[in-house]
């Protein structure tokens, strides 16, 4: 079954700048799928409308039976809570400790204190922090930070992870101990995943789905695909 | 029950980051803390001027003298007529003796004045002294009460009188702006402070928004701790409102410069005012939170 299907969506910014142009796509629930292309292809755009940072200027965005564009701004955290997010900036709470980081995705949709502390726990365990629970963020290296910011995305169990660049920052080490936490999540909890990136060893070694966009268009989409230089 | 969960965490959280952003919040309470001292002292003034602009009024009255020639009877009529005029609070009769006992004790000059007249012959007349309800209509009423059979002369302070009434009017509306334009300046001084305070959290509220939470959940803490910082922010002007007033009172012995300016008598008043400052402080708190964090709740 799909869990997100786009169809005919347009994407045109205030500015003039047309970063997706009808753009159609449908992604299987379970599946891992990495979005690469330039600068300006479009992928950090398709990741936002997703979560609904920005609006489709035309077509459909439908996930997990949401209508994403039709979504009222207040009605937006409907969205936000079947679906993860992880950044290239990790966006931690500087002032809470890793268990404080993870809980508040909990806390603030109103989850009971025994619930959220058995989930925060297990999300901490799955992305291997548990002896750094009640460290500070600035305590922690890039990856570690990183793991948490997963941790606090998975947390909730959401049928979707969405990551922009969540390699961005890291070196090549640290990035494949994140890619491992990412796969197994996709491989236990059967969360989609879908990844924009550009860091060519990661989508070569992990052989997933690949999307290639170019100047907002699909060029590409294919099972255990390669990160494809001449396409890009 | 979900519903009372989110409200404690609410206040747990709000309570949680006024301390955790110590600094930003001490700038908010200090300025909570100044313009509401400036407020309470503008509430105190214009009080007080209220008040004794009230008492000076309820002070003047008119006196109308009546015909030396006037029978028992007629002082009855005239009573009844007086009576019978629609702003009429308070009537006294006072008879030439009763008059001349007053100025006598008034003055030493006087007495000797009207140590002169024999019985009889006395200058004085019997006088009504009537007070009005409502001071701006003074002036008609004693109109009407000269046109009664039998009263020679009518007083109330012509001239001086409208001019005070006018004055104190004018006086009542400026402290009143004055209040109302301070309670305004301070409303938007805090809201902007807040605003500093909260945007320095923009990630903060960001995150939340990213994670699910609804706009309802992010808004209260936000609220719940401006009330606190409002509350908190009163807690000096209280203290100046109450001991201040008191020392100011007690260093003037209940009067400004002459026993005509009475001041008001600092209990229950102090505890009224402060009432008020902290009712101001948590509202503007309260007001000032919910609209600065409302900018960023369209992320």
């Amino acid at each position: 079954m799909d869990l997100i299907r786009i169809k005919h969506v347009e994407k045109k910014y205030k500015n003039g700048v047309t970063a997706i142009q009808d753009l159609n796509l449908a992604i299987e629930k379970g599946s891992f799928v990495f979005v690469i292309g330039g600068s300006g292809s479009g992928k950090s755009t398709l990741i936002k409308m997703l979560y609904r940072e920005e609006k489709p200027t035309k077509g459909q965005i439908i996930v997990g039976g949401l209508d994403v564009a039709k979504l009222k701004n207040k009605k937006v955290y409907k969205l936000r809570r079947k679906l993860g997010i992880v950044f290239q900036d990790y966006r931690l709470l500087p002032k809470m400790t890793v268990y404080e980081n993870v809980a508040f995705a909990l806390e603030v949709i109103g989850a009971k204190k025994d619930e959220i502390r058995v989930k925060v726990l297990k999300a901490i365990e799955e992305v291997g922090l548990k002896n750094k629970i009640h460290n500070y963020p600035d305590q922690l290296s890039g990856g570690e930070q990183q793991r948490v910011a997963i941790a606090r995305a998975i947390v909730n169990d959401p049928k979707l992870l969405l990551c922009d660049e969540p390699t961005g920052n890291l070196d090549p080490e640290k990035s494949m101990e994140v890619m491992k936490v990412l796969d197994n999540i996709n491989k236990t909890r059967g969360t989609t995943i879908i990844m924009a990136t550009h860091d060519q060893q990661i989508v070569n070694s992990m052989k997933k789905q690949v999307l290639i966009l170019k100047d907002g268009h699909l060029v590409n989409f294919k099972e255990k695909g390669i990160y494809d230089n001449e396409a890009i | 029950m979900k519903l009372f969960r989110m409200l404690g965490r609410s206040i747990r959280d709000a309570f949680k980051s006024a301390i955790r952003n110590f600094s930003l919040s001490l700038a908010s309470i200090s300025c909570i803390t100044i313009t509401l001292i400036i407020v309470a002292i503008a509430i105190m003034a214009s009080f007080n001027v209220n008040n004794f602009t009230d008492l000076i009024e309820s002070d003047l009255t008119i006196v109308a003298f009546v015909e030396n020639d006037a029978t028992e009877e007629d002082l009855k009529q005239i009573k009844s007529d007086i009576n019978s005029l629609s702003n009429i609070q308070e009537i006294k009769f006072f008879s030439k003796e009763e008059v001349g006992e007053q100025i006598k004790q008034e003055s030493e000059v006087f007495e000797v004045v009207l140590e002169e007249f024999k019985d009889g012959e006395s200058p004085l007349k019997d006088t009504y002294q009537v007070k009005v309800k409502n001071i701006e209509e003074i002036k008609r009423t004693a109109e009407k009460i000269k046109k009664i059979d039998n009263v020679a002369v009518v007083r109330y302070g012509e001239g001086m009188v409208e001019k005070l009434v006018s004055a104190f009017d004018s006086i009542k509306k400026v402290t009143y702006g004055i209040v109302i334009a301070l309670i305004i300046v301070t409303i938007f001084l805090i809201i902007n402070t807040i605003k500093l305070t909260i945007s320095a959290r923009k990630r903060e509220i960001s995150i939340m928004r990213l994670v699910g939470a609804s706009n309802f959940t992010i808004k209260t803490p936000f609220i719940v701790e401006g009330m606190i910082l409002g509350l908190l922010g009163s807690i000096v002007p209280v203290i100046f409102t109450t001991y201040g007033y008191l020392a100011f009172y007690r260093h003037f012995e209940g009067y400004l410069y002459s026993q005509l300016i009475q001041l008001i008598k600092p209990e229950p008043f102090i505890y009224q005012t402060s009432l008020i400052v902290i009712v101001i402080g948590i509202l503007v708190g309260m007001i000032g939170s919910a609209s600065a964090v409302k900018k960023y709740l369209k992320i």
